[in-house]
């Protein structure tokens, strides 16, 4: 392999893993709140087809962009009505929000089918793009991918070192403690989920306006459980969901490189790989029961009541 | 042909209670035109195989106007969903039923038999009955004209082939298109990438872009979305459409698309059925019967090209022309098809090896 084929992986490595990396960190967020929202495709899809057809209506990629985040979170609170305001099961409600939201996102994207727009093209920063080997892979990206390293590192920055990020963890550690203690319950998690959505929704602009510049049905083919399984994975850290976004989109891209390249492993082997590693570090994770409880917050999924 | 999409279960469903109301807006009409149903197993929105068969039912519409009544179910899942879904056309006065996938072969025959009235046609499939005949597009002819095109486009000779699963109308369409490789530009090397799915834009838009970062100049898809195209056309490189028009993809790079055209078959055979002339029968049918098309070519396409391309695609039609006419190798170099024969439809039909000349082993 050359460097040049090397440096060319690494950057389809990011570009493929920024969807999944968006809605995870969004997913996490949201769970570290004690919310597990199922609806992450759904949310996905619509934000997919409305990003898609405001764009291709306005002309506009940034407005684009923009509906497809208020989509996300249009739908997501829709699932924090339901599932926060009358504590409706958050499974349910959440499996319920991704079919919505895939036969909705089909519904309105009828039209629009086989359109095409001018997608947002790549970006790249002078002399820093000329690095070798991840020059083209950190500094040749679109803006979406650059807004993806800042959302990572802001993410980072709440869960260490920020008060709200304190809040957002005791809340999904124990609410009833941090309700007894005066925080606000149920405006945090609110917030948390309408963060997942956004994300979500921006992933979903990000497919259909920059990375596959089109509308179709079921485009998103699954990212959003994959970035679901991404959370778990990552066993709920921020750095390692950007360490598994990445990888799996290395993987994905790697399969696909060496079928190319003439070698002769399986690709149904290698298309596995991702899914086998999240069965493992399931596996590794429930070993030990203690360590695996003090992984994920302590309360997710559970509703919550202030009076309970 | 297998086609899944994910969720399709639910929206399967969900299709099902709009086939229940469509019935009764049928129910409701006196004058008496042909009922004439089709079961989908993709969204018609997939711009691909489910659309094309769709654009055939409305052409089916625009022939017959008020003789013919059509319904139409899409995402239906292949399996116990599919058998309620055809009884239920059945049962509602449908005479003639498409069932446009190959994983609905098993429900059509159960039952086309409890309904020996109604005449079903199932795509792709084997299984003949009294009342229930099969039918499939030779894509072959078509990709064996893409493939001479592409021989001649590429500069680097390296040209990229995007497949969806090893099954043999699959196989065919790579094996007719390293033919023409073969015969007409024995340097090109053909890179097949396997994505393990009919419809993954994104997965096809990252496939041809390993492709070209490898070098590759010219892509070939057996999948179903236009990203691929879309992809070539940012990068400046060229790509040949699949199973419907992908031109406005990809206006630079779009060479042709190999089109199927399922239009002239249903008209057929829902006159035969008004005639009384309809049979069972396997039909296989291509560019002759204008079940296969290629509607236009790339003005970047050199004009002497373009004219021996016409020349295959009329020599097709006559039969002068047949892209697995002897000798054929296979790739351990043994001689499968002798000079001067041609590899029957029985065997095409149930192809799994690949001919002279093709990189990679086939995938079990």
């Amino acid at each position: 392999m050359d460097i040049d084929l090397i440096t060319n992986i690494l950057y389809a490595m990011v570009r493929t893993g920024t969807p999944l990396l968006l809605v995870a960190l969004g997913e996490l967020v949201c769970e570290k709140s004690g919310v597990l929202n199922l609806g992450q495709e759904g949310m996905l899809l619509m934000g997919a087809v409305v990003g898609f057809v405001a764009a291709l209506l306005s002309g506009s990629l940034m407005l684009g962009f923009l509906l497809a985040i208020i989509a996300g979170v249009t739908m997501s609170l829709l699932f924090g009505v339901i599932a926060l305001g009358f504590n409706a099961n958050q499974v349910a409600t959440g499996l319920a929000l991704t079919i919505f939201g895939t036969g909705l996102s089909a519904f309105i994207g009828t039209e629009f089918v086989g359109k095409p727009i001018n997608g947002l093209d790549p970006y790249a920063l002078p002399l820093l793009s000329d690095i070798p080997l991840i020059g083209k892979m950190l500094f040749a990206q679109d803006l979406v991918v650059y807004l993806s390293f800042g959302l990572f590192a802001a993410v980072y920055w709440f869960f260490r070192s920020s008060r709200p990020g304190l809040v957002v963890k005791a809340v999904g550690e124990n609410p009833h403690a941090a309700n007894a203690i005066g925080l606000p319950v149920m405006r945090t998690r609110y917030l948390a989920v309408m963060f997942g959505g956004a994300m979500a929704g921006l992933a979903g602009g990000y497919l259909s306006i920059a990375y596959t510049p089109l509308w179709v049905e079921n485009m998103s083919a699954g990212r959003g459980w994959i970035a679901l399984a991404l959370v778990v994975f990552a066993s709920w850290k921020v750095e390692r969901v950007l360490l598994g976004a990445w990888l799996f989109g290395l993987a994905s891209i790697l399969h696909l490189v060496f079928q190319g390249l003439g070698f002769s492993i399986s690709s149904n082997l290698l298309a596995i790989l991702p899914y086998a590693a999240t069965i493992l570090v399931l596996v590794l994770l429930s070993r030990n029961q203690v360590r695996a409880r003090l992984l994920a917050p302590m309360s997710l999924g559970k509703s919550f009541h202030a009076s309970s | 042909m297998k086609r899944r999409q994910f969720n399709k279960l639910l929206t399967g469903i969900a299709a099902g209670i709009g086939l229940g109301a469509a019935m009764f807006g049928g129910q409701a009409l006196a004058e008496e035109p042909l009922k004439v149903g089709f079961v989908y197993v993709g969204p018609i929105g997939d711009h691909g195989w489910s659309y094309q068969h769709d654009q055939g039912r409305l052409a089916l519409e625009e022939h017959f106007g008020d003789k013919v009544k059509t319904t139409y179910v899409e995402n239906v899942p292949e399996g116990a969903d599919a058998e309620r879904v055809i009884r239920n056309l059945a049962q509602s006065g449908h005479e003639l039923i498409f069932t446009t996938s190959f994983g609905f072969m098993n429900p059509t025959v159960k039952v086309a038999k409890q309904y020996p009235k109604v005449k079903f046609e199932h795509a792709t499939g084997y299984k003949l009955s009294k009342n229930l005949a099969t039918y499939i597009g030779k894509t072959y002819e078509g990709r064996y004209v893409a493939g001479y095109v592409a021989s001649q486009m590429t500069k680097s000779n390296k040209i990229g082939y995007i497949a969806s699963f090893p099954i043999p109308e699959v196989i065919r369409d790579i094996n007719a298109v390293q033919l023409a490789l073969n015969k007409y530009n024995p340097e090109a090397e053909l890179k097949i990438i396997w994505v393990n799915s009919w419809f993954d834009p994104g997965k096809e838009a990252d496939a041809a872009n390993a492709m070209m970062d490898q070098g590759v100049d010219v892509i070939l898809q057996h999948t179903d979305s236009p990203a691929a195209m879309q992809a070539a056309e940012r990068r400046g490189k060229y790509a040949v459409g699949q199973a419907s028009d992908m031109s406005g993809f990809g206006p630079n790079a779009h060479l042709l698309s190999v089109i199927d055209d399922w239009g002239p078959h249903y008209i057929a055979e829902t006159q035969k059925v008004m005639d009384g002339s309809w049979e069972s029968t396997p039909m296989v049918e291509g560019m002759a019967e204008g079940a296969i098309v290629i509607p236009s070519f790339n003005d970047a396409i050199p004009a002497d090209v373009v004219a021996k391309a016409e020349e295959l695609i009329a020599g097709i039609k006559d039969g002068s022309v047949q892209p697995f006419a002897g000798p054929i190798k296979n790739q351990a170099g043994e001689l499968k098809v002798a000079e001067g024969e041609v590899l029957g439809w029985d065997e095409l039909e149930k192809m799994n090896w690949y001919v002279e000349g093709v990189n990679g082993e086939l995938p079990k």
